[in-house]
């Protein structure tokens, strides 16, 4: 078969009565994988200095708040699930349910961030932040360290901060039945997005709070 | 490519299972490290049970189960592309 004719029989006219799941996700997919190898070369860049300056990395983790870490990867976990639910009550057509979950999700959001500022407020409190003259003050390892967590959960808080917009989005687009039990691609992509941010803070708690 | 599919719907119950699972595993995480049950394994340990909550995630809460074989193929080359950058990097740094 030529390829003009197979395209005719799979192209597009014919499956005006279906939908393209795959076409509506393929590109957050291929977003996240930019997102994989610009966390990734974070990740990469750590452990490089870990290899250089194991001890004081060691040392340095003491400074983390192990209970505080745990109960902020607990509310992570718990808000991908939420989220996920959400998406399987919208395609059973219980809207309501989908949004509640939604809501959790973002609730679920802001207490990581809350518990977040606290966790980066006791470090600044004691003069550990970039360019303080406490931490010039340290070696290169733990100056590496802190230098590292500040931009690795930094950034990781922001995507938390984006999320949030973009699941508030969500709940109005569900209330304005954009998002429905037929159409929930947009719903969909969010949940993809989220699940990546929950996946990065899954390896960052074990590097920064757990390398004691 | 099976375009007029309309995947399937996960059970509630799969995603709570699932979410148990994980905590288990952050548990876990937990008793390694503060039992030191490892000792000189315990960040090789920790990193492990990530991974193990990552694919849970991905497999489960993402759906890679349900996706075809598109999104699954250009996640490995993505993984892969990752693997080979961490690869080269520290074969730079260790036989410098």
């Amino acid at each position: 078969m030529k390829r003009t004719d197979r395209m005719a029989e799979s192209g597009p006219a014919s499956n005006i009565k279906g939908i393209d799941y795959t076409g509506k996700k393929i590109s957050m997919w291929i977003f996240l994988y930019t997102e994989l190898l610009f966390f990734g070369c974070m990740f990469l860049l750590y452990a490089i200095f870990r290899s250089q300056y194991a001890a004081e990395f060691h040392i340095s983790a003491k400074e983390e708040d192990i209970v505080l870490g745990t109960i902020n990867t607990f509310v992570l976990l718990t808000s991908s699930c939420f989220i996920a639910i959400s998406i399987a009550a919208i395609r059973q057509g219980k809207k309501r349910v989908s949004m509640w979950l939604q809501f959790a999700t973002i609730l679920c959001a802001v207490i990581f961030l809350t518990i977040k500022y606290f966790e980066w407020n006791a470090k600044i409190v004691k003069g550990i932040y970039p360019n303080s003259d406490i931490l010039l003050g340290m070696g290169n390892g733990e100056i590496l360290f802190f230098g590292l967590y500040y931009v690795m959960t930094g950034i990781h808080g922001l995507h938390v901060l984006i999320g949030i917009i973009v699941i508030a989005l969500m709940v109005y687009y569900t209330h304005k039945d954009v998002i429905t039990a037929v159409e929930f691609a947009k719903l969909e992509n969010t949940g993809l997005y989220w699940h990546f941010v929950d996946i990065v803070w899954i390896y960052l708690f074990p590097l920064f709070y757990l390398v004691t | 490519m099976q375009i007029m599919d309309k995947p399937n719907i996960t059970a509630y119950k799969t995603y709570i299972s699932v979410w148990m699972a994980l905590c288990i595993l952050l548990a876990i995480t937990i008793a390694v490290v503060k039992f030191n049950l490892l000792a000189h394994f315990s960040v090789a340990g920790s990193l492990f049970i990530a991974s193990i909550k990552a694919g849970l995630v991905l497999y489960y809460f993402m759906h890679l189960r349900h996706e075809d074989r598109l999104v699954k193929g250009t996640l490995i080359v993505a993984v892969a592309t990752l693997t080979l950058l961490i690869i080269l990097t520290f074969s730079d740094i260790w036989y410098r």
